[in-house]
């Protein structure tokens, strides 16, 4: 589905992606992992065209993404820190995003995450006024919205209560289930465990490895993730 | 881009400085018009709102309001929306707000004390320089990342136009009173929005004392009319560049 060569981006004398190859398939969960600052984010915006990339290409379907915006009908998209307009209200806020993307599910939407989050409760309340947590869970709602076929999410459960990160991760099972492709940054290993079956490690704006987790497990002998990694990282 | 436009005008319709804004320029404009016995008078007083007043509230607000917008904007950057329809849907929902107010504010009001040829071109100059000035805040909002420095930008343009540009202008014209200086000067005025907008609204109030020099050659040179004609094609283009410029750069724009 995705295909990502020789992908390179610099923020003036910081080389944030050396040449990134990885390439991501339906009905899997990939899990970008990697330390802070390591280009996960970067990569994730040159995906979604809010970054342009200095060098390399990334493929949507076959096609090459540079210069073309149709491509993300079928990207929903959690960005690390939702942020969004001010005095705008949540109602408001969802209204307008169908309007927006109105053309993109003939008018069908995946309300489940709202409807589990308990968001309609807030709808009258202005964004400026939501706490962190409950801003992650309209950017949650968001991305699952039109129903798209891959599933970004940046740090999805940073900041979620117990209850709504399962909530979430039920989701993005179940949206594996449904044949779509998931691709998840997160630094809790054991939420990774849980939720991808491979790994993609980035550090430093290379790709260092791209495995499936068992294979990880079976290569280090750990029965942890968490402790795999670090094996296998020394 | 429609619907981009109307969420724009959805957002800034409930502003309270856009208020104040009309508020503003209405007690300015019906004080200098009942202040004044002589309509002409209150109109040259107005002047003076319209070539300071108008081109900074229009550059500051525009550029505040970018940046108070980023969010928006790279909520809609992440969608299957072309960026060019984007920034042109929030310039246009601007720029519509921005002509309203100044409509509302100033216009509505020589309309009704001075419904003339003077009074449409005082409108019309108002006008195109509150679009010059949103399309030059466009561009100073996209060429940094920066809020402080986006509006220190469109400052520093703001204090270029009104009151540096004379300046300059004075000194060269000064230095070259030996030479033929007079299609120079009217290059000069070109470069020059507000300039060009005073020349407009003084050609036709025929009040020789208030053109400045380079107003004086344009009359001379010109004549009225095809004066008119080619200042409004100059401001039309001072506000289609740097929008252009605008789009350009923030298609490659890191977000």
């Amino acid at each position: 589905m995705i295909q990502i060569e020789r992908l390179e981006k610099r923020y003036g004398k910081f080389q944030v992606l050396r040449g990134v190859n990885l390439s991501f398939d339906l009905n899997q969960v990939v899990a970008l992992v990697g330390p802070n600052a390591s280009g996960k984010t970067t990569l994730i915006k040159c995906l979604l065209g809010m970054v342009i990339p200095d060098g390399g290409s990334i493929k949507f379907a076959g096609n090459d993404i540079e210069g073309d915006v149709t491509y993300k009908r079928k990207i929903g998209y959690m960005p690390q820190i939702g942020r969004y307009p001010d005095n705008m209200r949540m109602g408001y806020l969802f209204e307008m995003m169908k309007d927006l993307g109105r053309t993109r599910t003939e008018g069908q939407f995946d309300l489940e995450l709202v409807e589990a989050f308990k968001l309609g409760e807030m709808f009258r309340k202005p964004m400026r006024a939501l706490s962190g947590g409950t801003r992650q869970k309209v950017s949650a709602a968001l991305a699952f919205l039109f129903n798209p076929d891959v599933i970004i999410l940046d740090e999805p459960t940073a900041g979620l209560d117990p209850l709504a990160s399962e909530i979430l991760k039920q989701k993005i099972r179940k949206a594996k289930v449904a044949g779509k492709l998931v691709l998840v940054t997160s630094h809790i290993m054991s939420e990774v465990e849980e939720i991808a079956e491979k790994i993609a490690y980035i550090v430093e704006g290379e790709a260092l490895f791209y495995k499936s987790i068992a294979e990880i497990k079976t290569e280090t002998g750990a029965s942890k993730l968490s402790q795999a990694l670090f094996h296998l990282l020394q | 881009m429609s619907k981009i436009i109307k969420y724009v005008l959805h957002d800034i319709f409930r502003n309270r400085i856009l208020l104040a804004y009309v508020i503003l320029l209405s007690i300015s404009s019906f004080g200098l018009f009942m202040m004044n016995e002589d309509v002409s008078k209150g109109l040259s007083s107005l002047l003076t709102v319209l070539l300071i007043v108008v081109p900074l509230v229009s550059i500051l607000f525009t550029t505040i309001y970018f940046f108070n917008s980023y969010e928006f904007i790279e909520l809609l950057v992440a969608q299957p929306l072309k960026r060019k329809d984007i920034l042109l849907g929030v310039y246009a929902g601007v720029s519509v707000s921005l002509l309203a107010a100044f409509l509302l504010g100033i216009g509505l009001p020589v309309i009704m004390f001075e419904n003339s040829a003077v009074g449409w071109q005082f409108i019309i100059s108002g006008s195109l320089l509150t679009l010059g000035f949103v399309s030059l805040a466009f561009l100073s909002s996209v060429i940094t990342r920066d809020k402080t420095r986006g509006i220190g930008i469109a400052m520093l343009l703001w204090f270029y136009f009104t009151l540096i540009f004379d300046g300059v202008v004075l000194m060269v014209l000064f230095a070259f009173t030996d030479y033929p200086l007079e299609k120079f000067t009217i290059f000069l005025s070109c470069l020059n929005p507000v300039d060009l907008a005073r020349i407009m609204v003084l050609l036709k109030m025929d009040i020789s004392a208030l053109l400045g020099y380079t107003g004086a050659v344009f009359n001379q040179f010109f004549g009225s009319s095809l004066g008119i004609v080619l200042s409004i094609t100059v401001m039309v283009l001072w506000i289609v560049v740097p929008i252009l410029f605008a789009v350009r750069i923030f298609n490659k724009k890191n977000l």
